[in-house]
């Protein structure tokens, strides 16, 4: 696998390179050229905000396809719990899960499940006390990435704890391959998401060498498969195993709440996840002992792969955690001793946003940066293909881009050719000149 | 042959009108610090001292201009005003004086933090200040 792969791309043929994602973009990772959109692969984060954001769908998720599940023996669904909020008129979870081995998956596993595991590994990493307050959830992979390439000071407060995707694969291998006896290759557990960036850290995955998890297939799509079967159901299988904390999972809040502890935030969509991580990198909320950080508004009901409005999902989801009772969490203690949730590779800072690795070079290039920028309109108009006249004199000094992409900046040089033309038009040749003697 | 000179110089007029943008000075100088490539801890420090800095000019002095150099060696931040300027700096200094008055202690500033913090947060600090013309702050980290 190459060090970038990005389940967010582009289809070309759709996209009119109309502008409307570079501004959107958290991380300035877009730009028009040739009148297609082009994403910066070392600085997206997969958080999903151009798809959400393009009129004409051209910015899409890549997810595995449905059918990788039939390469394996056992194939286990993990779902995130945003699921269950998907559904007008369904209550009961394990309905929604009878009806995964309905569409082809051998067994389930509620990532909800996991969440309660990675909830009580984060209560004891807190009360060991052994990390810098505040301490920054490390649930939301866009989140992670966001800080590794935007925050350095901020790195070494995120958990450094395994996602509940992760731990759910964990456990579905250890657990399959003993009680059932096939070998860890035969068991294919496909994660079923709300998002791109679960994909994304599925195939490059954060804390870890290497991810379990088989494949990652879209909310949408699983969506889709169910609703035709579910009602058509007429046993129900007693799966469900997870209580109201880890269902809380899929709402902001839910994670952090889980953790009860007054001085927790929870924040959720990713512009104001920035505004929370800049002031915690100015050490502006030093009262704080917890964040939870969600790209998505609202948090995962907010995913760009779900079907049902964020805001309804939430309530649903808030109703159906309450339908359930709150035992769950109590006889997972002694799982934590068999399962190791810890990343084993600490994340660190990557500094793409240097204008050059050596600094007296970068200095040179900041000075013209700054020229650059002060000679520009200053409208941030876009139609350089860069969301900000500031990104555009960024772009010029890194090599990538000129001044006449400015059409200001054209139309001021097409002014000053035409006047020169005006002045060479006027000019006869030697022979015909008059002497002006 | 003259020294080619490695410096950046930065400008900003830190309006005293309004709390809410307070900080913005600080906050692009973050950004260019990281662009930069300056180390993370320095980064922090900077950005913790200066916005300190920012901040007491809007609260104390209705305003004033923060000037930033950048060397390969250092950042030297310059915080000029011109308001009522301190009378007592060794008072100034110490933790928890403030002469903030309650509206802006309601507010969440006024702590009396802010310039021992800045002290701490820098490699070298100097305050002039003339009671009536106004204050100068000088910062210097070392990178
Ligand atoms: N730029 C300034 N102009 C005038 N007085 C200032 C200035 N900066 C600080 N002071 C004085 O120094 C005191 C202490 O400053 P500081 O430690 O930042 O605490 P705080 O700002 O919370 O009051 C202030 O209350 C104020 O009286
Ligand atoms: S997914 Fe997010 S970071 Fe990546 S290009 Fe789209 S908006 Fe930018
Ligand atoms: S908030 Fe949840 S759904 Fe959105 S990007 Fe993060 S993990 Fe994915
Ligand atoms: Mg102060």
């Amino acid at each position: 696998m190459s060090q970038y792969f990005h389940s967010v791309t582009l289809n070309k043929e759709k996209c009119k390179g109309c502008t409307n994602c570079i501004k959107r973009c958290p991380t300035e990772a877009i730009r028009v050229r040739n009148g297609k959109a082009k994403i910066i692969k070392e600085r997206c984060i997969d958080c999903g905000e151009c798809i959400r954001v393009c009129p004409y769908h051209a910015k899409k998720a890549v997810t595995d396809p449905f059918e990788n599940i039939y390469n394996y023996k056992y194939k286990v669904a993990l779902p995130a719990p945003t699921l269950y909020g998907q559904f007008k008129n369904v209550w009961d979870i394990n309905l929604i899960l009878t009806g995964l081995k309905h569409i082809g998956f051998d067994d389930v596993f509620e990532v909800a499940r996991a969440a309660e595991i990675v909830t009580l590994a984060t209560k004891r990493i807190i009360n060991s006390k052994k990390l810098q307050k505040p301490i920054i959830s490390s649930a939301c992979p866009a989140v992670v990435r966001l800080i590794t390439v935007r925050f350095p000071n901020l790195v070494k407060n995120v958990i450094p704890i395994q996602s509940p995707m992760e731990v759910a694969a964990r456990m579905v291998k250890r657990n399959i391959s003993k009680k059932m006896g096939y070998k860890t290759e035969d068991i294919g557990v496909f994660f079923i998401t709300p998002c791109a960036a679960k994909v994304t850290s599925s195939q490059i995955p954060i804390g870890l060498d290497t991810s379990l998890v088989d494949g990652v297939i879209s909310m949408k799509e699983v969506y889709l498969k169910l609703v035709p079967i579910l009602d058509k159901i007429d046993h129900v299988e007693n799966l469900s195993c997870a209580g109201m904390i880890g269902i809380s999972w899929a709402n902001s809040g839910g994670e952090s709440t889980a953790l009860e502890n007054e001085q927790n935030i929870a924040v959720d969509g990713i512009h104001n996840v920035i505004k929370v991580l800049e002031e915690l990198e100015d050490e502006k909320l030093s009262d704080i002992n917890f964040v939870e950080a969600l790209a998505c508004t609202g948090g995962c009901v907010g995913g760009p792969l779900t079907v049902e409005n964020n805001f309804v999902a939430k309530n649903k989801i808030t109703r159906m955690a309450k339908l359930i009772s709150n035992t769950a969490v109590n006889d997972i203690s002694n799982t934590l001793e068999t399962v190791d949730v810890s990343w084993t590779n600490p994340i660190t800072y990557k500094p793409i946003l240097n204008l050059d690795n050596d600094m007296i070079k970068a200095m040179k290039k900041m000075e013209s940066l700054e020229k650059i920028y002060n000679d520009l309109p200053g409208l941030d108009c876009g139609s350089c293909g860069a969301p900000s006249c500031r990104a555009l004199a960024e772009d010029i000094v890194r090599g990538f881009a000129n001044e006449t992409d400015c059409i200001f900046k054209l139309r001021e040089k097409v002014r000053g050719l035409a006047r020169e033309m005006m002045e060479l038009e006027g000019e006869m040749p030697p022979p015909f000149r008059k002497n002006e003697e | 042959m003259a020294e080619e000179k490695n410096i950046i110089s930065l400008q900003y007029k830190v309006n005293g009108e309004d709390f809410s943008l307070a900080g913005e000075a600080s906050s692009n100088v973050k950004k260019i610090l990281k662009q930069l490539g300056v180390n993370p801890e320095a980064i922090r420090r900077v950005a913790i001292a200066m916005y300190e800095g920012e901040i007491n000019m809007v609260i104390h002095a209705k305003g004033g201009i923060a000037e930033v150099n950048i060397t390969p060696e250092q950042i030297k931040v310059l915080l000029q005003d011109e308001g009522p300027g301190i009378a007592d700096i060794e008072l100034a200094m110490q933790e928890g004086y403030s002469t903030a008055p309650d509206n802006i202690r309601e507010l969440g500033f006024g702590a009396g933090m802010g310039l021992p913090n800045m002290k701490r947060y820098s490699d070298e600090m100097k305050i002039n200040s003339v009671v009536g013309k106004g204050t100068r702050v000088e910062l210097i980290f070392n990178i």
